[in-house]
């Protein structure tokens, strides 16, 4: 039994699921390896390498991998894959692993398993289905599992203690005409990523506008968080969807998670119910998200949030 | 001009509050209000957008699932779908049906109805999977655009712009392609009454995945389907000082 890890990095930095997606592997058991691909990704392997409990992790740097696409990776892991016969390819369950995986698995003839929040033994898998409102238990029959992981239900794993090999991946024409990879926009901000943010003040439709979401970066600059939104605030046009939290966007579990003026649809609680304390504020007594809060303030968001963050 | 594909799922409404059976075995679905998938829908928008613009010269909807399925394509049709295929796929191959049966189904009617693009919903709201527009251009080996918040259609090409974890990347992809619509791709039009009725005489193909020689033999087995674990509430708090307060003692500040 031995497990493929595709990492998630910018050349120079893992990104935070990845150490989620070792510590699965190392859950599944047997031996560990982590595919590295990117153009200059000598930084990121080596970072990774330094993790506790890895065999090898195999590097492939090249032109062709600008852009990390989907079309470029798969003959890359499929390679890889045909080297060293592993009976379980992962990857963090992120825009990237989601876009990546299913393509190998296709390949590979085998039903790819999205999103696990745990793990039962090496061939059985737990994930949540209908936005979070029910959990599958389910048991894979394809001889190679492909599965993406959810980072928030496994702890990272620390980049310390260890020191793997580091050996290349298998050489290969992985060069297409299929796609070109021409720029991406990132949302710039001084804040902490909502992913791995420790405090989240993420707000909802009863902010009104997206003009009135600055009362949250207010707050949000006293707790050093990071400001996420629920899905009607990004459907009402208020933000961007990349601050989307919950089924359909991102999953977090921050320390804390502030709430504000969110109703706590079931789509967006599949997204944060994990979180270890949650404050919600919303002036509706009725509002299913004081069921999964913590501390519930039941007060108008446009005097409670100034107050809030004028106090703290 | 594009030949396009769309497909599209028949799944409980996104407003409706699922049951676990008492079994475990699934989810309560008999009783229960359907209707498409609503990232479906925006795929079928941006199909039928193709078209008015004359980018895309027909707009095929494609649904796998039990006869009901056809209450679906009937849906994408009185959106302005020119014609639908209704894969017959049910009882127990149904409960097992997942993306790579689909893909399957979708990448064999591509060649059969020599489609140019296939447009999906990024995921189901049912079993959350978000494979198979990836899972179909793999079989089709062709390139895919997942998560399109854009999509521009030039002589041959595809620029798209695709939802990112950490904002928007944009991508230029060879026809023919495979996408998957995300959120903010369009907003899809309400079926209006003369649209409905007119639906009913656009044409509807039934097939069985046998006749697409695609096997249906289940990839998994579903051990449990559970209810989440229910997080306990905690407590109303009077006022911002006593939250305050509270943050503190929790260290949060």
């Amino acid at each position: 039994q031995s497990t493929l890890v595709l990492a998630e990095h910018n050349n120079e930095v893992l990104s935070p699921a990845t150490q989620n997606t070792l510590n699965a592997a190392k859950k599944i058991g047997g031996d560990v390896s982590v595919l590295v691909a990117g153009t200059k990704c000598g930084p990121a392997a080596e970072s990774i390498a330094k993790a506790n409990g890895i065999s090898k992790v195999l590097v492939a740097e090249s032109d062709v991998f600008k852009g990390f696409t989907a079309e470029t990776l798969t003959p890359l892991i499929l390679a890889t894959q045909k080297q060293f016969k592993f009976t379980h390819i992962l990857a963090p369950a992120t825009a990237f692993g989601k876009t990546v995986l299913p393509r190998v698995a296709a390949k590979l003839d085998v039903s790819p398993i999205t999103d696990i929040i745990g793990i039962k033994d090496a061939n059985t898998f737990v994930r949540t289905i209908y936005a979070g409102n029910a959990i599958l238990t389910l048991e894979a029959k394809d001889p190679i599992k492909v599965i993406t992981v959810r980072g928030t239900a496994f702890p990272a794993e620390p980049l310390e203690g260890g020191s793997a090999a580091i050996d290349k991946a298998p050489e290969g024409d992985y060069k297409t005409d299929l796609v070109e990879f021409l720029k991406q926009e990132l949302t710039k901000s001084d804040r902490p990523e909502l992913t791995s943010a420790k405090n989240i003040v993420s707000g909802g439709r009863g902010l009104k506008s997206g003009d009135n979401f600055k009362l949250l970066y207010d707050l949000a600059d006293k707790l050093n968080a990071a400001v996420g939104a629920s899905r009607a605030a990004v459907d009402a046009g208020f933000v961007p969807n990349d601050l989307q939290i919950g089924q359909t966007g991102k999953i977090v579990a921050p320390d804390l998670y502030i709430a504000v003026g969110i109703s706590g649809a079931i789509q967006h609680l599949a997204g944060m119910k994990d979180s270890k304390t949650i404050v919600a504020i919303n002036k509706d007594p009725e509002a299913p998200i004081f069921q999964v809060s913590d501390y519930g303030l039941v007060a108008d968001l446009f005097k409670a949030v100034p107050e809030l963050t004028s106090k703290l | 001009m594009s030949r396009v594909l769309v497909g599209v799922k028949r799944v409980i409404d996104y407003a409706v509050k699922i049951r676990v059976k008492p079994d475990k075995s699934g989810v309560v679905t008999d009783g229960v209000k359907h209707s498409m998938n609503p990232f479906d829908e925006i795929a079928v928008e941006e199909a039928v957008r193709m078209k008015e613009k004359k980018l895309a010269s027909e707009v095929i909807a494609v649904s796998c699932g039990p006869s009901q399925a056809q209450e679906t394509l009937r849906t994408a049709l009185a959106m302005g779908a020119d014609r639908a295929i209704h894969v017959e796929v049910a009882g127990a191959e149904y409960d097992t049906l997942q993306p790579i049966h689909v893909a399957k189904i979708l990448a064999k009617l591509s060649q059969d109805e020599k489609a140019d693009l296939v447009i999906v919903g990024k995921q189901a709201i049912d079993d959350d999977s978000n494979q198979t527009a990836q899972m179909t251009a793999a079989l089709l080996d062709w390139p895919q655009g997942t998560f399109a918040s854009k999509i521009e259609k030039t002589d041959g090409a595809l620029t798209i712009t695709r939802e990112i974890d950490g904002g928007l990347e944009v991508i230029k992809t060879k026809i023919p392609a495979v996408l998957s619509a995300d959120l903010r791709l369009n907003e899809p039009r309400y079926a209006t009454l003369p649209n409905i009725m007119k639906a009913k005489k656009k044409p509807l193909k039934k097939v069985s995945a046998k006749d697409l020689g695609v096997d249906l033999a289940p990839r998994i087995k579903v051990v449990s389907v559970e209810d989440p674990p229910v997080r306990q509430a905690g407590s109303i708090i009077p006022d911002v000082d006593t939250l305050v307060a509270k943050l503190k003692e929790g260290g949060h500040v």
